[in-house]
Order: C-alpha cells, then sequence, then structure tokens
C-alpha cells in the first residue's frame, strides 16, 4: 500500500484514506464563451498524461477533508512531494538536490 | 440503545450511551468566539483533543472539529453557538442520532483494532483522535488512553462495523 503524506495532517497516510482527482494545476479558463470549442474541449479533456513526474490533485476524503496536490512519479509511484491546493508547483531539480 | 457488552480477558466491546455530538465548522481566525461559546479552548492541531467537565472537542480538518457534551447539554450548546453567530459566521450540525459510539477497551485494544484499521495505531497518542477507515466503513477514531479507544460509526454502518468486530472478538477469543 502507498504511503501519502498530507500536507494538512501533516502525516503520512495509508493510500486507503485518499482519493484521486486527476491533473494539477488546470485552471479554469475565466470567460468560457470567449473560447472555441477546441479549446473548451481541450480544457475538459486533454490532460498531458506523462511518463514520470506528474502534478496531481489528491483529496484526503476519509481524513481531513482537503484537497492538496503532489508530485508524483507514474512510472515508480514514488512521491516525491505533497503541497497545499493553491501553491506553485514546487521545483523538481530543488526537490531531488535535497535528496 | 445499549447492546450487550462483549468481551473476554484481553478486549471489550460496548455500545455507549447516547451522548451530544456536534460538527463544528468556523474559520481558524474566529476559532476564540467558538472556544467561548463551547466554554473550551478548542484545539488547533488536527487530530488534537481536549476535554473539561463533560465537554470534550477533538479538531478532525483545518477549520473542522468533533464536540462531545451531555446530552441533557445539548439544546443550550447549540443556543450559544445561534447567539455566537452575529460575531462570528459558522456552521453547527448536531450530529447526536447520526452515529453510534463503540467502545473498545483492554490490554490487546490496538492489536484488535488492526483487524480493519488501516493506521499505525502505535503512533496515535493518547487524547487524539482522526477520521478514518474500519474496513470501507468512515469512522472518527479516538484513543482515550494506550488501551482504550472509541469508534464513531454512522449508523447505517453500524451492522457491519459491529459484526465484523464480533468476528474478531470470537477470534481473539479462540486464540487466533
Ligand atoms: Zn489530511
Amino acid at each position: 500500500m502507498l504511503l501519502i503524506h498530507c500536507p494538512y495532517c501533516d502525516d503520512t497516510l495509508p493510500e486507503l484514506e485518499f482519493a484521486y482527482a486527476g491533473e494539477a494545476h488546470i485552471a479554469r479558463p475565466a470567460d468560457p464563451s470567449k473560447l472555441s470549442d477546441e479549446e473548451w474541449r481541450d480544457f475538459l479533456f486533454i490532460r498531458s498524461n506523462p511518463r514520470g513526474l506528474h502534478a496531481e490533485r489528491w483529496r484526503h476524503i476519509n481524513g481531513c477533508g482537503r484537497f492538496f496536490n503532489a508530485l508524483r512519479d507514474t512510472v515508480s509511484d514514488r512521491f516525491l512531494t505533497t503541497y497545499p491546493a493553491g501553491h506553485p508547483r514546487p521545483d523538481v531539480t530543488k526537490l531531488e538536490a535535497a535528496e | 440503545m445499549n447492546a450487550p457488552v462483549k468481551s473476554f480477558d484481553a478486549v471489550s466491546v460496548a455500545v455507549l450511551p447516547p451522548v451530544a455530538r456536534l460538527n463544528l465548522r468556523i474559520a481558524p481566525a474566529n476559532l476564540a468566539v467558538a472556544s467561548a461559546a463551547f466554554g473550551l479552548t478548542l484545539p488547533t492541531k488536527i487530530g488534537q483533543g481536549v476535554a473539561k467537565k463533560g465537554h470534550a472537542a477533538w479538531c478532525l480538518g483545518p477549520d473542522e472539529w468533533l464536540l462531545h457534551a451531555p446530552e441533557a447539554d445539548q439544546a443550550a450548546i447549540v443556543a450559544d453557538f445561534t447567539a455566537a453567530r452575529v460575531k462570528a459566521p459558522h456552521s453547527l450540525t448536531v450530529i447526536s442520532d447520526r452515529e453510534f459510539t463503540i467502545a473498545i477497551t483492554g490490554p490487546r485494544a490496538q492489536e484488535f483494532l488492526s483487524v480493519a484499521c488501516p493506521l499505525d495505531l502505535s503512533r496515535m497518542a493518547p487524547g487524539t483522535a482522526k477520521r478514518t477507515l474500519f474496513d470501507t466503513a468512515q469512522v472518527v477514531l479516538i484513543r482515550d488512553a494506550d488501551d482504550a479507544f472509541r469508534i464513531e460509526v454512522w449508523r447505517s454502518f453500524f451492522p457491519h462495523v459491529s459484526d465484523l468486530l464480533d468476528i474478531a472478538l470470537r477470534e481473539f477469543a479462540c486464540g487466533l
């Protein structure tokens, strides 16, 4: 089982307490009616789906209830870090240098 | 409802009598208003609990608290919070009838809970509480002492959780 660190609880807890919630840092367009159909489709459905590092949303649904973001390697399933919702994506080179 | 106490030497399981339960959501900056209304300094760290004169509170999330008090005090508490609403907006929901509390006590209580609780309970300090899972049911787990826990479970999940505890108790009693 994966262990995930909740930045609000400041505790590392079993994956069972968490729910995955898709790619992070996707901002809703300020004025959707100005978008073309293609742009709206891209916002709704097109995701980066990388092989490797992925910034993604998780929710501590069976815990504090909060959404937060995580950087996870989609190949190894390793979590590099988690951070509160609304914070920018952390600089990966710094994280790796710190290890 | 008081189900019969079921126990053997190492673990006892009992459904506790009713209690006033309230769920509080308030901005942390306004917490002092809630503390004054409830008559207890509410904890600010998730997991932390405090208790005084029959009132108890645990912080479950960044802006969420679980409150316990004697049943007879419930109406007064709701009235006090209603009066405090002019000072600080908040939501106070009475959840007394939504849940049952099951007490699990005894020297092997921690080991017993591991049948369906995914947490590393050796890291859970007495006096703390957290929302978690018991098998597939969402519960609030309270640790009162090294050998004393409470599970707060929604009524609709109660038969499932209760059956699991029964099975585990029989397994423990016959030495499995
Ligand atoms: Zn959390």
